[in-house]
């Protein structure tokens, strides 16, 4: 028995219910007052930095929240490894499946610290980070590259250009692969907190004896719809308030098969006099397997129904920012949105 | 380059190869023993490619010296005292020989530097040279170069454990079973016979009756044909002109009593009946007596091409009755009374299948049928070969006597060192034409190139049977799938097309036997009471209750007692006194007791049952566990036997032990073993409907993973790797023994069971483009190209030198290191140049010193990267090696990964193929409640009519999987013996993590935000990216190559040619009425010309120059030229004809 959640669409026509005379637009201040955001769990990894975050937010329409979800995913921007000079790589892993990987750690850093790099930019110290990795396995035994081997070379990259290579001239400084006009160190924020990857223990290669990795890689700013390994979370989603009703009074022997029914213990047992009648106690834990209408009849008994415009939203942030600045980041997104289609049309 | 290295790293711990069960399902507790510990065990000691292995070791070890001491002189006619004698033969380790020095080699070597993997064969031969008459004795004589199959008896990797495989480059998990001939790998395909020296009963084209018998012998192969024909009976043997009548035959072979014939076949009158007109026959014909019936014999002989008059005019007609006629039944000292009574035999079965037709043979029945695997067939080239050697020395021999004037001394060793018998092997198995002239056999196709696309492929062209019918042949009979194939043959695996049903491959547990010695086991059939045929009359011969006793189609006996003397034959067989692989097969039907020794029948292990109960208990199982028992003591012990497809007629076979009944005498190992390998990764087979499974065997072999674990040291022309492949989250129980779960071939993907952006009609996928940013469907695609230092026959050779650092040409040199090649890990874009060649400018002619070339002696021959705009690449690996003439070859391996893109081709393992419709954002997916994303969306119009049940079950198995954290089974009927989940079960484990039980989700869009209005089935299913990727197929051309005899646009992607319109096409655009496009697509686009028509004579003309006209070369004169244009091949056409003697002429008119 499967029940259908029907009329699942809002919608979407402002005039549908003015000519039912019904007043359904929106004001503002009827927005203020029923919009709330409540935040319910935060949770935080091994170096107590934060890295889910879980809120409701009521009141708002479903596109909206929809909105905020797809910003975090693809466009709100963070620092990612995009460029990778490899010097010397004698291991089982070929160049592009490393590149490959080095491109999906997570960087611990803030990325409005940094701008976007066009295509007519060079790399400078504004928009690029570079690091570099040497990795050797000795006679004997085999090692595992992690991504704490990666170190963050403040000075801007040690690989001189190949152009540079044949005449050194020691008169000025050999120009590299980045032009940085002064150490990222000096800039305050970053000398508190130094850029690294997020995660240590991330596999990166397998050496064995006598093999070698020698590279340097470049990390620019940019957005979850270039490429995955932009988007600044793991991944965001909200889910509607579930609602569960009883339609009628369950008691008795009934009440206790309801319970035993939901493996979420959505139901509990409440003890009128000799009577013992189902109450829903926890309709927040129900993940909708509709086990409590299965069977028949069941569904004239139980509905389950979702609240249309209470969103309970998930963040879970890769590390470069805790999920909370992350949401504002992508609430400031779409005001840019909206200013911009303002302007436009203006 | 590191190679070994890299290789050794791949390996961290040394595995068991096949792991005895890691999960241990949480079936419920059973009465029933689990015998599928077998299965693993049997695996593991016999290998994958045992079928070859076996063959192979049985032709190197035994076979090979009964071939050399069957023939083992060599004796000049000439002179007495001129021979040569083999006394001894081996096969040494495998080694090459490289300036005359003999070095052991590897595999992996071969394969690398394209040498034969062989090993020499010596022999210890005495001889006498005819001088002063010594014996003389050398050993170790070579006589020639056997290729010797991976991991045989004589392999460097016999018995070796992991490791030590690692070192030697090769991978544990290789089969082997096949040989490297000049660095390819070869394999034998196992070839499909009609049963040798056994008598068939059928019916020809016409419908007539015939017993016919395939006779095959060390000495020749005969077919035997007796045909009921108008109710009389005939021979039909190809010495004799036409058919001849039976009954002279018979009086031929001395049985000149009509009675005595009437007798053997059988006095029941209705054979009396049906054999009196050929009885008849031989009465009109006035032969009564042996010489009349020879004399009759005489003129019906097919006369012999060369040889004038027989020498004893008799005698032709005898010994080809002797040698020829049913040539498997031996006739010692002109005694024919076997043969007479084996004739006699074969007509009372045809008349026994004239009386009731279900008595008729079944050329389809797999118990009628022989399986030759490679050791058979070795042997029978190499038997050829060293007959044909030893006839050559012979005749050399001979030649050299009797010249009159000898200078040297005559060495008889020189002549048996040719290496026409290496020569002979490597150039069969390289090309796989056998030519046996002995028996006139010329096959083709008898060899396949081992297919390294996937692991899959290697292992699926080890179980591989090829047919022996031709494919045109429009019948359904040998392509239907038979009962009897059961637990044999794979009823899955086989292809689609014309080979459909034809090809066929080996069930998991299938072993093929080779050849028994049959002396024992005759006489312990006489010990067991079989009464000698010599002693018994015709009228003895088929009393009512006595059963023939046949050996390998041979008449032994009769027997009075054939159960009572099964029994004890098998009783026996299972004390190890006889070999295992004998089959005792009681035929209640034709009164005849079947034994077989033979090879290439294929048999199967199962367990015995004693009145129903197994014989095997629960502790042995657990003394197999604990590493006590081995499958081979199972065998010893009794507990196992192995039956063939006819004692299987004998034997009621019990599914599981619950189903056995009191007359249950075998128990199945495991149902799920009828299946072969490439069935066996299908998880569920036994929900889906069956041409599903059909097309995913051929699919699993496309399936872009892993090769084999020294993948990065191969250098094949052509890999395909998958940068992260998965082992599959539902495995079945052959996932695990064939290793797939370490050499997968795909990768889980979150499936979503819905339709979405229109993208997605006829299979088309929708794909996740997050998903593909993270790894999904990502492979290196490898090829290889060659570069050859040719060396000349003036001495000079080309060269390789430094490339120019400035200059024009600098920049397409950039990624060439000082020595002139292209260094590893550069990457190469198209026309980069990869090698810096230079070649000499003369190359004939008198020797010169390549020293003292100058530099303007040598011309450019760069070698560039041929490929499309945009198909970069990285130079992967470069190898210099040697080839067979001694130039260096350069190898250069160029690796591209790629990323799954729109045409892509994936599919699942249940035969649903599908290409990559669109690639969508993920914010734009569709997400569930828990934040799930799926990463390819598939279109649920691909379930009704596929019926692919087990798809959806694997959906659920494998979201029940991902939630519990344990791998579920899905093995091919195995919900009964806790070897697959049931659905009950899954739903189970849904539920309890919160899902519903039927998988399906509730899910929003990514679009809206806003639920979706239906639940979705989402959850992972294993998908495979198979080899078609668009990057190789996309094509298209504006201006191009062209043609030289016709001038029309070239054919073919790898041409840069033109896409023809077709004559269906022009068909269209005639109905249409387009002539303009017409006359644009054929003409002006194709191959337009202009020619001079002279209006006089119709023909050609030709426009000169010097006069600024037309000229007609017959008229002379360039009066009456037109000009006019037709199509350059119509030109051709015109010509061509005219270089024929025929004239055609154009005649124009104004239009």
């Amino acid at each position: 028995m499967f029940v259908l959640i029907l009329k699942t669409e809002s919608v979407q026509y402002s005039g549908a219910y003015a000519s039912m005379k019904v007043d359904n637009s929106l004001r503002l201040d009827q927005f203020r007052s029923n919009f709330r955001v409540q935040v319910t769990k935060i949770e935080k990894d091994e170096k107590k930095e934060e890295d889910l975050i879980e809120f409701d937010m009521v009141g708002i329409d479903a596109s909206i929240a929809n909105a905020f979800r797809r910003i975090l995913i693809s466009e709100v921007p963070t620092m990612a490894i995009e460029k990778v000079l490899i010097a010397n790589n004698t291991s089982v892993i070929q160049d592009e499946v490393l590149a490959h990987r080095l491109g999906l750690i997570p960087l611990n850093v803030d990325p409005r610290l940094f701008e976007f790099m066009s295509e007519s930019d060079l790399p400078n110290e504004k928009n690029t980070i570079v690091f570099k990795l040497h990795a050797r396995c000795g006679k004997g035994g085999r090692i595992t590259v992690k991504s704490d081997q990666l170190k963050w070379l403040p000075q801007g990259s040690e690989f001189l250009l190949s152009t540079e290579k044949n005449a050194p001239s020691s008169t000025s400084k050999q120009r590299t692969y980045t032009s940085f006009s002064c150490n990222q160190d000096s800039i305050p924020e970053l000398r508190d907190k130094p850029i690294g990857p997020k995660y240590p223990g991330i596999n990166l290669a397998r050496l064995g004896p006598g093999q070698e990795i020698e590279l340097e890689a470049h990390a620019v700013k940019g957005m979850g719809k270039t490429h995955a390994k932009w988007s600044p979370v793991a991944t965001a989603w909200y889910k509607m308030l579930p609602e569960v009703v009883l339609l009628e009074n369950i008691e008795g022997e009934q009440a206790e098969k309801l319970k035993i029914k939901c493996p979420q213990k959505v139901f509990d047992i409440e003890d009128i006099g000799n009577k013992k009648r189902a109450i829903v106690a926890r309709p927040r834990e129900c993940t909708l397997c509709r086990e409590c209408i299965r069977g028949y009849g069941w569904d004239k008994k139980v509905a389950i129904r979702r609240v249309k415009d209470h969103f309970l939203f998930t963040i879970e942030s890769t590390g470069a920012l805790p999920p909370e600045v992350l949401f504002t980041e992508a609430v400031k997104i779409l005001e840019d949105k909206c200013e911009r289609v303002i302007t436009e049309l203006s | 380059m590191g190679v070994d290295e890299k290789f050794n790293s791949i390996h961290e711990k040394p595995e068991n190869r096949i792991e005895i069960d890691k999960q241990f399902l949480s079936a419920p507790v059973k009465k029933a023993v689990d015998k599928f510990q077998l299965v693993p065990e049997y695996l593991k000691a016999r290998g994958l490619a045992r079928q070859h292995l076996d063959s192979f070791n049985y032709f190197v070890g035994t076979e090979i010296k009964k071939i050399v001491e069957a023939n083992n002189t060599i004796k000049s006619s000439q002179n007495e005292n001129i021979w040569l004698k083999y006394t001894n033969v081996r096969i040494d380790e495998p080694s090459t020989v490289i300036n005359a020095v003999t070095v052991p080699i590897t595999p992996h070597n071969c394969r690398l530097s394209d040498l034969t993997y062989s090993a020499p064969i010596k022999v210890d031969v005495v001889y006498c040279n005819g001088t002063g008459y010594i014996n003389q004795a050398k050993s170790n004589v070579t006589i020639g170069r056997m290729p010797i199959m991976l991991r045989s008896s004589h392999c460097v990797l016999y018995g070796k454990d992991e490791e030590e495989l690692a070192k030697l480059g090769e991978c544990p998990l290789d089969p082997g079973g096949y040989f490297i001939i000049k660095g390819t790998e070869k394999v034998i395909l196992i070839q499909e016979q009609l049963s040798k020296n056994r008598i068939i009963i059928d019916t020809d084209k016409k419908g007539c009756v015939q017993a016919s018998v395939t006779s095959s012998t060390e000495v020749t192969k005969t077919k035997t044909v007796i045909r009921m024909e108008k109710e009389k009976i005939y021979l039909y043997l190809n010495q004799f002109k036409g058919k001849v009548p039976i009954m002279v035959v018979m009086k031929a072979m001395g049985m000149e009593s009509d009675q005595e014939v009437v007798q053997m076949v059988g006095r029941d009158p209705r054979y009396g009946a049906l054999i009196l007109p050929s009885i008849e026959e031989c009465a009109s014909k006035g032969v009564y007596t042996q010489r009349e019936a020879l004399e009759f014999l005489e003129k019906e002989l097919t006369r012999l091409p060369y040889s004038s008059v027989h020498n004893q005019r008799e005698g032709r007609t005898m010994s080809i009755l002797r040698d020829i006629f049913i040539a498997n039944v031996r006739v010692t000292q002109n005694n024919f009374r076997a043969k007479c009574i084996y004739v006699a035999v074969m007509l009372r079965r045809m008349m026994e299948a004239i009386l009731n037709k279900d008595t008729m043979d079944d050329k389809d029945y797999v118990g009628n049928k022989r399986l030759e695997v490679s050791g058979q067939l070795l042997s029978l080239l190499f038997e050829d070969l060293f007959k044909t050697m030893n006839d050559e020395a012979r005749k050399i021999i001979d030649i050299t006597l009797s010249k009159q004037s000898r200078a040297s001394r005559l060495d008889i060793i020189q002549f048996i060192t040719r290496d026409s018998i290496s020569m002979g092997l490597e150039r069969t198995i390289s090309t796989g034409n056998f030519d046996v002239k002995r028996f006139r056999m010329h096959r083709k196709g008898m060899t396949q190139l081992v297919g390294r696309l996937s692991y899959i492929q290697a292992l699926g062209s080890m179980t591989k049977i090829s047919p022996q019918f031709e494919k045109s042949r429009k019948v359904s009979g040998p392509r239907a799938l038979q009962p009897s194939q059961w637990g044999m043959l794979c009823p899955c695996d086989t292809p689609e097309g014309e080979s459909c049903g034809l090809v066929k491959n080996l069930a998991l547990l299938t072993h093929v036997t080779t050849d028994q010695d049959e002396g024992p086991i005759i006489s312990l059939c006489y010990c067991l009471g079989v009464e000698d045929l010599e002693l018994l009359s015709g009228e003895e011969l088929h009393m009512p209750n006595s059963f023939l006793v046949m050996l390998n189609g041979l008449i032994l006996g009769k027997h009075l007692k054939p159960q009572r003397f099964a029994n004890a034959m098998r009783k026996l067989r299972r004390a190890g006194k006889i070999n295992n692989f004998v089959s005792i097969f009681v035929n209640e039907k034709q009164h005849c007791v079947y034994i077989a020794s033979d090879g290439g029948r294929v048999c199967r292990p199962l367990v015995i049952a004693d009145k129903g109960i197994s014989r095997i208990k629960e502790n042995h199982m657990r003394e197999l566990k604990d590493g006590v028992r081995t499958f081979d003591s199972f065998l010893a012990d009794g507990l196992i036997e192995y039956l063939d497809v006819n004692e299987e007629n004998n034997a009621l076979i019990a599914l599981y032990e619950k189903d056995a009944t009191h007359e249950t005498t075998h128990i199945e190992i495991e149902p799920f073993t009828i299946l072969g390998y490439c069935a066996g990764l299908i998880p569920y087979p036994h929900h889906n409907q069956s041409p599903r499974n059909t097309y995913q065997c051929a699919m699993g072999k496309q399936a872009m993973g892993h090769i084999a674990h020294n993948q990065l040291c191969r250098m094949d022309t052509l890999i395909y790797l998958l940068v992260y492949p998965q082992r599959p989250l539902l495995t079945t129980r052959t996932i695990e023994l064939i290793s797939y779960d370490k050499l997968g071939a795909g990768q889980n993907a979150t499936v979503a069971v819905m339709s979405y952006s229109g993208y997605d009609i006829e299979d088309a996928i929708v794909m996740n483009k997050s998903s593909l940013d993270r790894g999904f469907g990502r492979c290196i695609v490898m090829k290889k190209t060659t570069a050859v230092c040719q060396k000349y026959e003036n001495g000079a050779s080309d060269r390789i030198v430094r490339p120019q650092r400035e200059g024009w040409d600098a920049n397409k040199m950039q990624i060439l290191d000082d020595d002139g090649l292209a260094a590893p890990g550069e990457i190469i874009r198209p026309l980069d140049i990869y090698i810096n060649k230079e070649s000499p400018k003369v190359t004939k002619g008198t020797a010169t010193n390549s020293s003292e070339l100058k530099d303007s002696d040598y011309k450019n021959t760069r070698q560039s990267y041929k490929g499309s705009e945009g198909e970069t690449g990285a130079v992967d690996r470069v190898a210099l090696c040697s080839d067979r003439s001694g130039n260096m070859s350069i190898q250069f391996m160029i690796r591209q990964t790629r990323r799954p893109e729109v045409g892509d081709k994936f599919s699942s393992r249940h035969g649903q193929k599908g290409v990559c419709g669109t690639i969508v954002q993920q914010e734009d997916f569709p997400f569930s409640e828990r934040g799930i994303c799926p990463d390819l969306i598939m279109n649920p119009h691909g379930f009704p009519s596929r019926m692919t049940v087990g798809k959806m079950i694997e959906l659920l198995g494998g979201k029940a999987g991902v939630s519990c954290g344990r791998f579920h089974y899905g093995s091919a009927f195995g919900e009964e013996s806790g070897h697959a989940d049931t659905v009950g079960s899954i739903s189970e484990t849904l539920v309890e993590h919160g899902f519903s039980y039927c998988g399906k989700d509730f899910i929003y869009s990514g679009i809206t935000g806003m639920p979706l209005e239906a639940y979705v089935f989402m959850g992972p299913i294993y998908y495979q990216k198979l080899k078609h990727m668009v990057m190789d197929k996309m094509h298209a051309r504006g201006n191009g190559p062209k043609v030289m005899m016709t001038r029309q646009p070239t054919e073919g992607r790898s041409r840069n040619g033109g896409l023809r319109v077709g004559e269906m096409e022009r068909d269209c655009l005639i109905a249409y009425g387009a002539s303009m496009l017409i006359y644009e697509r054929l003409m002006k686009s194709s191959d337009p010309f202009e020619v001079q028509v002279c209006r006089k004579c119709g023909l050609l003309g030709y426009y000169s120059f010097k006069l600024k006209s037309g000229i007609c070369s017959t008229c002379k004169s360039g009066a009456n030229m037109s000009t006019m244009k037709l199509p350059y091949a119509c030109k051709l056409l015109i010509q061509e004809l005219q270089s024929m003697n025929i004239v055609p002429r154009l005649k124009l008119t104004e239009a």
